[in-house]
Formats: structure tokens, C-alpha cells, sequence
């Protein structure tokens, strides 16, 4: 009886701590319970032989579309005849630093967009060319070469002032039970990340080498890419290409991520 | 085939063994796979390799369809006189690629 009532009022007392705690912000905020010192990046999950991939640049597959990337920088384009490099003259200069602050709040479109959706902003507005497909390979070539610029510098997304309600809404999206299997992106990446699925590592789910080259793919692919993998793996449907669901995702993953060096492009298993 | 990658030394000294990495752009398509409407895909993967130094043959290599997309390849050759070292890809269509590093042996 007495044993009884004691366990009841310690959880009572749990759980009155843990509001507070939630209250407070003292504890682990939701979607970000990994402490700063045990985060890691997906590379230190992959093998040896592929981080060797990853740090060599002439065995790194992703170069490919670096080396692409950077022609079309130089190669004008559209209706203006311009091209990046006529705005933006040389990458390794004006864009260091760039990739790591994306996503973004863009006041011109009004809400958070990607690293893609800029380039092809960039195209539509300033070179007055169609926007590229989202997975092409110039789109993907171009994303590559903009974000190799930012490479080793830490990721740091801003979510306050206008992007804040499309980063809480990307932290419902990684909290979110979805498809036949009914996981979230949470239970894998934040509660069991130090475990193994499919005899593989399951790593903390963080974007910092994207655009990067998978061996399962045999090609570069973006971001969003990985994360429709993620959907269709639990069963769920992926939304399309360059949706808004995805690019709230990507913020708060890269708030997520914060502080760990961007890799692009990383070669993944 | 689009774009290659390749390292070598451009200086080295004469009898110095030197190694050639390359790195090429292809989507060595086995020939096993079907498309969405179930029609099989061509092979479509380079076939061949070849490296010659000052015109003479130093390596030469035959792809097959296990092969990854993108090819590494890393060799060695030892450095006897300055020249070219002339690198080329050929794959199941006739295409080829060739790239030429020039090597100054002192």
C-alpha cells in the first residue's frame, strides 16, 4: 500500500520536475536532445573507406559536379546574358560562408527557402532563364559548387524573427509519427541513433554533407532526396520536390546540426 | 563522358615512381536493369582504359559491369623522361575521352 502510493507520488514528482524543466528550458528541447559534445556528424557513422572518399578530393565522386558546377558559374545564361560570375564574380570569395546560413528567410518571397530555391531565384530574377529542374544535374552541380564554398566553416541557420514559424513547423515534422510503420524522423535519429538497423549504424540524422554523393544512389543528390528515402522507408508518401514541408524540415535540421563543419559533398553509404 | 579528374605529379625525377589517379563522369549502366515500363536498359559502361607515356602503352585496363558509376582508378608508372602522359576513356557507345598531363622529369 505504502509502496504504492510512493511510487505514484515520485512519478507525480517526475512529472511536475520534467514540466518545469520543459518550462524552464532547462532540459533538452524537443527534436534536440543530443548533447552539443556527443554530436556527430553522418561521416564518423560511415566506413573507413568511405570517409577516405569523402577526404580526398580527386577520389571524391561529388567533385565531378564541383568541377561542373563551377563552368556553369562562368557560363551566362537566359534572357539578361548574364552569369553568376558577372554578379557575383569569384565563388570562393563571395559565397564562403554562404550554404551554412541556409535555409533562409527570404523577404522577397516571403517565406524560409533553400539553398536551391536561391540559385534558381538567381536564375529567374537576375539571368531571366527557367528555373532548373530540382535534382538536375546543373541544379545539383550548381548547389555542389555554392556550398563546397562554406566547407569546414560550422552550420548556423537563423530561426528567429520571420523564420521561426517555419522552423517549429519543421520540428513537427521531425516529431511526427507518419507512414505504415508509424515512426518519426525523432525516434530513429534522436532516441536510437547509437544503435544499429539493418546491421548499419543509424546515424543523427544531420544535413551538413548535402548535397553529397551516396554509394546507394551511384550520384550526388540533394537534401530532400535523402529525406524522401527517409519517407518511403517508414511507408510514408514523400511530398514532391521543393516543398515547403521539406524546406521547414531542412531548417530546423540545420538548427539542428549547428556547430558541425559543412562537408559538401560528402560521400555517404 | 563529360568531365575527368586526374592527379599526377607534373615534375619528378628520372627513375621516381609516380602515381595517376583518375576520376571520371560516366553511369556504367550494366545492361541488367529494367526501366519503369519494363523494358531492359543497354549497357551503356567504359569498356577501356588506356594510358600511354611518350606514345608507349605503361597501363591499360578492361571495365566491366560490376564496375561503380564514376570510376576511380589509381595507378603507378615510373617516370623516365619529360612528355605526355596521354589517359583515355572508351565506353560501350564509341565515345572517348582523353585527357594529357604533361610530366617534366629532371
Amino acid at each position: 500500500m505504502s509502496a504504492r502510493r510512493s511510487s505514484s507520488l515520485l512519478a507525480i514528482t517526475l512529472l511536475v520536475l520534467g514540466m518545469a524543466l520543459s518550462v524552464s528550458g532547462q532540459g533538452p528541447e524537443r527534436g534536440d536532445a543530443i548533447r552539443a559534445e556527443d554530436k556527430r556528424s553522418g561521416y564518423s557513422f560511415v566506413s573507413p573507406e568511405t570517409r577516405a572518399m569523402q577526404d580526398d578530393d580527386l577520389a571524391n565522386p561529388g567533385f565531378l559536379w564541383v568541377l561542373e558546377g563551377q563552368e556553369i558559374w562562368r557560363t551566362s545564361a537566359g534572357a539578361a546574358g548574364k552569369s553568376c560570375a558577372d554578379c557575383h564574380q569569384e565563388a570562393p570569395a563571395s559565397m564562403k560562408g554562404v550554404a551554412a546560413r541556409y535555409p533562409a528567410f527570404d523577404a522577397r518571397v516571403g517565406r524560409v527557402i533553400n539553398l536551391e530555391q536561391r540559385i534558381n531565384g538567381c536564375r529567374l530574377q537576375r539571368q531571366q532563364a527557367p528555373a532548373l529542374a530540382y535534382e538536375s544535374r546543373e541544379l545539383l552541380a550548381l548547389t555542389a559548387y555554392v556550398a563546397l564554398q562554406s566547407r569546414g566553416l560550422p552550420v548556423q541557420a537563423t530561426i528567429d524573427g520571420p523564420a521561426r514559424a517555419s522552423f517549429e513547423a519543421g520540428r513537427a515534422e521531425f516529431l511526427m509519427r507518419q507512414g505504415q510503420f508509424n515512426l518519426s524522423c525523432a525516434q530513429c535519429h534522436e532516441d536510437h541513433w547509437r544503435q544499429q538497423l539493418r546491421g548499419l549504424p543509424i546515424s543523427q540524422g544531420h544535413g551538413n554533407a548535402y548535397p553529397a554523393y551516396r554509394l546507394e544512389w551511384q550520384t550526388l543528390g540533394s537534401l530532400q532526396r535523402r529525406l524522401r528515402n527517409c519517407n518511403i522507408a517508414v511507408r510514408a508518401e514523400p511530398y514532391p520536390y521543393g516543398a515547403q514541408e521539406y524546406v521547414n524540415l531542412e531548417l530546423f535540421l540545420a538548427w539542428r546540426a549547428r556547430g558541425l563543419p559543412v562537408e559538401t559533398p560528402g560521400v555517404r553509404r | 563522358m563529360a568531365k575527368a579528374l586526374i592527379r599526377m605529379p607534373t615534375e619528378a625525377k628520372r627513375g621516381e615512381v609516380v602515381e595517376v589517379k583518375t576520376l571520371i563522369s560516366h553511369p556504367m549502366e550494366t545492361g541488367y536493369r529494367r526501366d519503369s515500363m519494363g523494358q531492359p536498359i543497354p549497357r551503356h559502361i567504359i569498356n577501356r582504359f588506356v594510358c600511354t607515356y611518350n606514345g608507349q602503352e605503361v597501363f591499360r585496363a578492361e571495365f566491366f559491369p560490376a564496375i561503380a558509376a564514376n570510376p576511380f582508378l589509381s595507378f603507378f608508372t615510373v617516370a623516365t623522361e619529360t612528355g605526355e602522359v596521354v589517359m583515355q576513356w572508351t565506353d560501350d557507345q564509341g565515345t572517348t575521352q582523353t585527357e594529357t598531363v604533361r610530366i617534366t622529369v629532371t
